[in-house]
């Protein structure tokens, strides 16, 4: 678990770096914004993604909703259409920097 | 650190003033400054108005002119919800284009009734002339008429479809079934594939179940369908024994539903081998092509849909122009606003980056489609979808998306009804927000 994390730590800080000053969002987050808000503020009980957790923690939650180990009622079905690749630039725009 | 000082909350002050003026001033620097490309859109629907916020914020300095007759956009989804008397009016789900106009958007008020690809211009029933560096057209769709006998625009006064706001408002319907008797007969026509909104027909008799129970518990609801199966069928079925008993029957194409003909004057309907339902309210769903636009311009080639290469939207017909939402064929994606919305986005990035120099990101696409079927009772479907490298084709994303758990608590069916509300929320708001 630990190497694991390390693992996406170092995957993301490119990502990171780049996107800092960028006002698109990256693609995969097209999808997520229609739901959880134009800025990720949230929407009727559709929670606030927008830094609101750590990039470890959005990611390990990303993570656990593909595997049916979060509970929820549509974000499983989510989550497992995105790769490593996508689940890093999503949480390089929406967690905590 | 953060020692807040009289001097650091003055400072503060002054440096929010000085951007609260530079957001002030910037519509108009920006419209100047809109110099890399003319980008006009063609409808301001859900594709429409999608496009044209998304190529404001991505592409300030691109020139956005949107085309719409209307002056103002009635949405298909939640239309179904007034059926169950969950609203009264339309003005819930209507809105202006007041806010595009102001991020900078030029709408031109009038209908586009002819496109030059070669000259890049769209001409307008108003007689204007409007010049394009990319075109997006997003028109939606129109009905066939008299594809099912006797079925055409005068008929569809007695027996409503209710499919198109801008033809007909969803009150059409609501009209009727508040007229209509308790213990009367509720009918409603199913169009075969491809059509708007997939699970639409269903989440509507879910609707009219809803109100019957509260106001016409006698009645019934026959769904007689052009196709053996449709989506979130099992949810649907399942909840409709368990919410409303056996109100609702539907029958399939092959147990003689296809709906072939229609008389007004009798209130019947006819299957294909000749046998007649009467019925009291009538809904007739009919079978569906790009709307006329699309089809005069020759984007359809002919056919019933605009051809398009998955990997960015553009026209297989006409060069810089691009066809999103319910007008083009892309399967297995379903036609719907959160479709519209999703790929707007990437005919955007891709028109951008052509105007501006740049280079798209990668193709990525995105569905969900909430129904309501009752009282705190939501379901959905996902999809997520990758164009395939030659642009021929569009794959689903494996082991993802997929239909609500068939076996689920309440409290999940509700948190669906809620989240629906949040999302219909949400993408109106970016679109008209
Ligand atoms: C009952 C019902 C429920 C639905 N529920 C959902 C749902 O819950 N979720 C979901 O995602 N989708 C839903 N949909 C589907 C959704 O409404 C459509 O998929 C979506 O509207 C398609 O967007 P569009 O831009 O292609 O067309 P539209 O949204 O119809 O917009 C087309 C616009 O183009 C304009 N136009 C047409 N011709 C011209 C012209 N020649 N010149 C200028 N302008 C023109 C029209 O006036 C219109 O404003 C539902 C549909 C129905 C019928
Ligand atoms: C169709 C609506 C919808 C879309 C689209 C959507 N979400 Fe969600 N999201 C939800 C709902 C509803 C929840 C609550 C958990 C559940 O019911 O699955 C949630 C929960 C979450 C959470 C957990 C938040 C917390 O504090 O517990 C995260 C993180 C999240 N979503 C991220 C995303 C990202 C990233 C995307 C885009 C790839 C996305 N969501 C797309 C509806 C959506």
């Amino acid at each position: 678990m630990r190497r694991w994390l390390i693992l996406v730590v170092l995957s993301l800080a490119p990502v990171a770096a780049g996107s800092a000053a960028a006002q698109t969002p990256p693609v995969a987050a097209n999808g997520c914004l229609m739901c959880h808000g134009v800025n990720g503020q949230g929407a009727n009980g559709i929670p606030a993604i927008m830094r609101v957790q750590s990039r470890a923690d959005f990611t390990a939650t990303m993570k656990l909703f593909a595997e049916n180990k979060k509970p929820g009622t549509i974000m499983g079905r989510i989550s497992r259409g995105y790769t490593d690749e996508d689940i890093a630039e999503l949480s390089a725009w929406f967690a905590k920097p | 650190m953060t020692k807040h000082t009289p001097f650091s909350v003055s400072r503060r002050r002054a440096l929010a003033g000085a951007a609260a003026i530079a957001v002030a001033g910037a519509p108009a620097i920006l419209r100047a400054q809109a110099t890399a490309g003319r980008l006009v859109i063609v409808g301001g629907g859900f594709g429409g108005a999608s496009a044209a916020r998304a190529a404001r914020e991505r592409f300030p300095a691109v020139a956005v002119t949107l085309i719409e007759p209307a002056a103002s956009f009635t949405t298909c989804p939640y239309g179904n919800l007034l059926i169950a008397g969950r609203y009264s009016d339309t003005s819930p789900i209507t809105f202006g284009y007041d806010k595009l106009i102001a991020r900078g958007v030029a709408k031109v008020t009038d209908t586009a009734v002819e496109i030059d690809s070669a000259k890049k211009t769209v001409r307008t029933s108003g007689g204007q002339t409007i010049a394009y560096d990319r075109l997006i057209v997003s028109p939606g769709i129109d009905l066939k008429w008299n594809a099912i006998k006797g079925y055409d625009e005068a008929a569809s006064a007695a027996m409503p479809h209710c499919w198109k706001p801008s033809l007909q408002p969803v009150t059409a319907l609501t009209d009727k079934l508040k007229a209509m008797p308790d213990g009367g007969v509720f009918i409603m026509s199913a169009p075969p594939n491809p059509f708007r909104c997939p699970p639409g027909p269903y989440e509507r008799a879910s609707m009219v179940a809803e109100y019957f129970k509260k106001a016409k518990p006698k009645s019934k609801i026959l769904i007689l369908d052009s196709k053996d199966g449709f989506s979130k069928q099992p949810l649907f079925l399942a909840a409709w024994k368990q919410l409303y008993g056996d109100m609702i029957e539907w029958v399939s194409s092959n147990n003689e539903g296809r709906v072939v003909a229609v008389d007004p004057a009798s209130m019947t309907v006819e299957t294909e081998f000749g046998k007649k339902h009467k019925g009291d309210v009538i809904n007739i769903i009919p079978p569906q092509q790009a709307a006329k636009i699309a089809r005069d311009s020759g984007l359809t080639g002919g056919g019933d849909w605009a051809a398009i290469d998955t990997r960015s939207f553009e026209s297989k017909a006409a060069r810089d122009v691009f066809v999103i939402g319910d007008a083009n064929a892309a399967p297995p994606m379903p036609k719907s606003g959160f479709v519209a919305n999703n790929t707007a986005m990437r005919a955007v990035a891709v028109a951008g980056a052509q105007m501006t120099g740049g280079t798209p990101p990668k193709a990525l696409y995105f569905n969900t489609c909430y129904s309501h079927v009752g009282d705190n009772y939501g379901i959905s479907v996902v999809g997520i979808y990758r164009p395939n490298a030659d642009g021929s084709k569009i794959d689903e994303a494996p082991n993802s998306g997929g239909i609500s758990a068939r076996e689920a608590t309440a409290d999940i069916r509700a948190g669906e009804a809620t989240y629906a509300d949040g999302w219909y929320r949400s993408i109106t708001d970016y679109m008209f927000g």
